[in-house]
């Protein structure tokens, strides 16, 4: 995909729920609307739970990729 | 998208292996935008006390053999504690901690026997009220 400028990137490595949804719910909240945060968490619940919160919260994921261990996720702030 | 969902949880048990998930499903769901009650009452309520908060919690006695090698695992993982949690929680969205007055007087607990993040002393009507049309749990 095209390259996205990225506002703000949260290292959740070695975290596990609900520490990625937390500190995610937070991040979105430093950065402004239309702006993109970046997930980095190895925590194998991260990718459906931050899923989940984003369909709650009404925020929209732009990508998600799994490199090895580390689930690598692109969230844009809609609202 | 969001709707206004609900979830109240009545906290019964005083012992770790449940206070563990109150603080997980408590912090969890206030993340995603849910409005959270928690309702402590008997060996729940004793686990909110200022006193309770310098101490370790126990675990069920059913689960004992469990207890040492868990708290060693959830140090190693740099897990936070359940009123860790449940603190993050009120932080993240919105969260409201009540204690049940009947259980203070069974058990000589005082007002400013209680956590700090304690919202209010309340009994049955209010927890219902507050409760109604979401998801109740009692743990």
């Amino acid at each position: 995909m095209a390259e996205l400028k990225i506002s703000k990137t949260l290292d959740l490595k070695g975290m596990y729920c609900p520490g990625p949804v937390m500190e995610t719910a937070k991040g979105i909240k430093q950065i402004g609307v239309g702006e993109i945060l970046e997930v980095l968490a190895t925590d194998p619940a991260a990718k459906p739970d931050i899923e989940a919160w984003a369909r709650r919260t009404g925020q929209q994921i732009l990508d998600i990729q799994q490199q090895g261990g580390v689930t690598r996720i692109l969230i844009k702030r809609v609202k | 998208m969001s709707s206004n969902k609900k979830l109240s949880i009545i906290v019964f048990s005083g012992t770790i292996d449940k206070l563990m998930p109150v603080g997980i499903l408590a912090s969890g769901a206030a993340a995603a935008g849910y409005e959270v009650n928690l309702f402590f009452t008997f060996w729940g309520l004793n686990s909110i006390t200022k006193q309770a908060m310098q101490q370790m919690q126990p675990i069920d006695k059913n689960y004992e053999q469990f207890g040492p090698v868990m708290m060693k695992r959830m140090q190693e993982m740099k897990y936070p504690s359940w009123s860790e949690l449940v603190r993050e929680a009120k932080e993240v969205g919105e969260v409201k901690i009540f204690a049940c007055s009947t259980t203070m007087e069974f058990f000589g607990i005082k007002r400013e026997d209680l956590a700090d993040f304690v919202d209010d002393v309340v009994g049955v009507a209010t927890f219902l009220d507050r409760a109604e049309g979401g998801t109740t749990l009692f743990i």
